[in-house]
């Protein structure tokens, strides 16, 4: 089975572009121009200078020998979290804001959730000068006021998204509303491989680096340029999709991915949308979501604000429904147990959706001579407040008297 | 015949359609809303199915959204209301909703539901025109459906061309590039749009909406097509409060310029 987007933006039945005719012109313009401009040496050149002196590309494939010891298997650890900003989120706005400059956009517009998106992308316009305004729920802002802060100093307005549950999709929502007012000279970086065609396989090529990287990386480490299991979480979808890229044609290695279960699968407070989910169309996308018998969306939960989406890219929906992908879910207490593991054990300081990742080794089956990569897409420090507030309860023989 | 496309055949100015939120301000309001329209002169009635994530809309539609929702409103409960509306009127109507509520109840028990009732058309203005063309097309035709496609000021001649051929019914022309409710006012800039659609000649009548909100809009609107479409500003209208009935006449004789207050 070759896995790849359709002209049209299907993976097999999901995706395609369910927009409403006054978001046409927009995404036609992009449809029709991304594989162009991509492919182009200026825009290489740009996008590979940047990735490297920039956002500090390679990143690391680390063998975390404390892990493999404890789990009897070798682990690689892809460093996304050494990025500039802290996680894979650049790849991407790098590359869309190169693409937006050629489109002769002025004004940039993005959603976030926990607020690395939105970071990337107010980093990425006070880079290149541009005017950027980023939609978050306003439950978010209040989660995640570092971030916020963060997106002030870069010179981004952030505007509360005050409609609907108030997070992630909300944000979503309103930075489509705004597409939709601002028809001519604004582009939206969309922060994951979700949304209308062309923008999942957009943002998965711009994420494709790191498989890239990984397979020089693993084949001078290990001799071999392919690992037996590639782990990654998944909101939207977009660290998964880039560690998976391409190996997405080689049904020998096994792709894990991770979701958020929340407070459990069942309990109500989930975003496990592999098991919760059904076909239906969100943000432009025939995909896999969370919703009512009568279509209305419902609202996911998650102890990180990262992987609080109820929907997932159609790339994801297409590789789980064939069984190309595995999803494991994670609950709340297994990811944070995790996230304070994975800190003592490796010196690395997780965030709380990539801690999620590091839970699924509890979980799957393995054999101790496989070498597992595990995608660390971020770092924890944006998590602090929420760390702190569960430290004593991990923690508690060095809490402080 | 399908009762638009019999509306269009009698009226070719003029024609005033207007939007609701079924479910909204009160569950049951539907009857009473529909009925209160036809009374006051409207040709042609657009039911919105209530949605949590509408796209397209701005803020005045998207609460009344939420409250229909929140006072219980679901389609198989919209489609029992309007099985009984349809005994008591032969007003033309036109479901509009996003496509996902299509997809949950089945698109082919949809429409068949639509006909069953005696709906008589549907916009859904995020079902792309390949995608119809290719798989729902032969589904609304044989049900009778009139069906709209939205045009805007942005979309190139071709793809109106396009849409003209694949329209049943009426043509929706967006005034402007926004969300439901957005702007007030009509622009040179637009009404260089209008007459550009105009001298296109298309096979379908057009109606004009998005912004039109008062007499003045409404009256600039009809000069350059068959009629216009309100939403927003009724919704307000009916969440200020108060008899249906009496908010639903006052406004259209003020829309149609029969001031009495
Ligand atoms: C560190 C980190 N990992 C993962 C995600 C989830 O997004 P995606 O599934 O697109 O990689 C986020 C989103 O904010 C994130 O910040």
């Amino acid at each position: 089975m070759q896995i790849s987007v359709d002209d049209r933006g299907y993976y097999g039945r999901f995706g395609g572009a369910y927009i409403p005719e006054m978001l046409y012109p927009n995404v036609e313009e992009l449809r029709d121009q991304y594989l162009s401009i991509i492919a182009t040496d200026d825009f290489q050149r740009d996008f590979h200078h940047l990735l490297r002196d920039y956002v500090g590309r390679p990143t690391p494939l680390y063998l975390a020998e404390r892990l493999s010891e404890h789990f009897g298997v070798t682990i690689y650890l892809k460093r996304e979290d050494l990025c500039h900003t802290g996680a894979h989120k650049i790849n991407n706005t790098i590359g869309q804001i190169l693409l937006a400059q050629r489109l002769g956009k002025k004004r940039i517009i993005a959603e976030t959730g926990a607020g690395q998106h939105g970071v990337a992308t107010a980093t990425v316009c006070a880079l290149m000068g541009l005017e950027c305004v980023v939609y978050m729920g306003s439950v978010d802002i209040q989660r995640q006021a570092p971030n916020v802060a963060r997106m002030r100093m870069l010179g981004a307005e952030v505007r509360p998204a005050t409609s609907g549950s108030q997070t992630l999709k909300d944000a979503t929502n309103e930075a489509i509303r705004d597409w939709i007012n601002n028809p001519v000279d604004t582009h939206y970086i969309i922060g994951s491989v979700v949304g209308p065609h062309p923008y999942p396989d957009m943002v998965a090529r711009f994420q494709s680096v790191i498989s890239a990287e990984m397979k020089t990386q693993l084949l001078e480490a290990t001799g071999k340029e392919d690992p037996q299991i590639i782990i990654a979480c998944v909101g939207g979808g977009s660290n998964a999709a880039g560690a998976y890229y391409h190996y997405l044609n080689q049904p020998e290695v096994r792709l894990i991915a991770v979701e958020a279960a929340g407070e459990g699968v069942h309990s109500g407070k989930s975003a496990a949308t592999s098991v919760l989910g059904t076909e239906g169309v969100i943000h432009g996308s025939r995909t896999l979501l969370m919703q009512t018998a009568d279509g209305q969306i419902v609202e996911p939960h998650s102890i990180s604000a990262g992987l609080d989406y109820p929907g997932i890219g159609p790339m994801h929906a297409h590789l789980i429904t064939t069984g190309r992908a595995e999803a494991v879910s994670i609950t709340d207490e297994d990811a944070m147990r995790s996230a304070f593991f994975v800190s003592r054990q490796e010196g690395i300081i997780p965030a709380l959706e990539t801690a999620h990742a590091f839970s699924a080794l509890d979980h799957i089956q393995y054999n101790s001579s496989d070498v597992i990569v595990i995608n660390l897409s971020g770092r924890g420090d944006k998590d602090l407040g929420t760390y702190i507030q569960h430290i004593d309860r991990f923690q508690p023989e060095n809490a402080i008297r | 015949m399908n009762r638009i496309e019999q509306l269009f055949q009698q009226k070719r100015e003029g024609v005033l359609n207007i939007y609701f939120t079924a479910g909204y301000p009160g569950l049951t309001d539907t009857q009473p809303i529909i009925m209160a329209l036809e009374e006051a002169g409207v040709d042609l009635i657009e039911v919105g199915m209530p949605y949590s994530d509408p796209l397209a809309d701005g803020p005045t539609i998207q609460e009344s959204g939420m409250a229909a929702l929140q006072n219980g409103m679901t389609l198989p409960l919209l489609f029992e209301q309007l099985a009984e509306v349809r005994r008591h009127t032969n007003i033309p109507l036109v479901l509009m909703g996003y496509f996902n509520q299509v997809m949950q109840y089945g698109e082919q028990a949809f429409f068949s539901k639509c006909q069953e009732v005696g709906i008589d058309g549907v916009i859904l203005p995020d079902l792309p025109l390949y995608e119809y063309e290719t798989q729902y097309r032969t589904m609304v035709e044989e049900a009778g459906l009139a069906i709209s496609f939205l045009i805007t000021p942005q979309t190139p001649e071709d793809r109106i061309r396009k849409i003209d051929a694949l329209t049943r019914g009426f043509i929706y022309m967006v005034s402007n590039s926004s969300i439901t409710g957005a702007k007030v006012g009509i622009s040179d800039g637009q009404i260089a749009y209008f007459q550009r659609i105009s001298q296109m000649e298309l096979k379908h009548p057009r109606l004009i909406g998005f912004g039109i909100s008062s007499y003045e809009t409404f009256s600039q609107a009809c000069e350059y097509s068959q009629g216009a479409i309100i939403g927003s500003a009724y919704i307000k209208a009916l969440g200020a409060g108060g008899d249906i009935r009496e908010i639903t006449h006052a406004f259209v004789q003020k829309i149609r310029g029969q001031v009495s207050v």
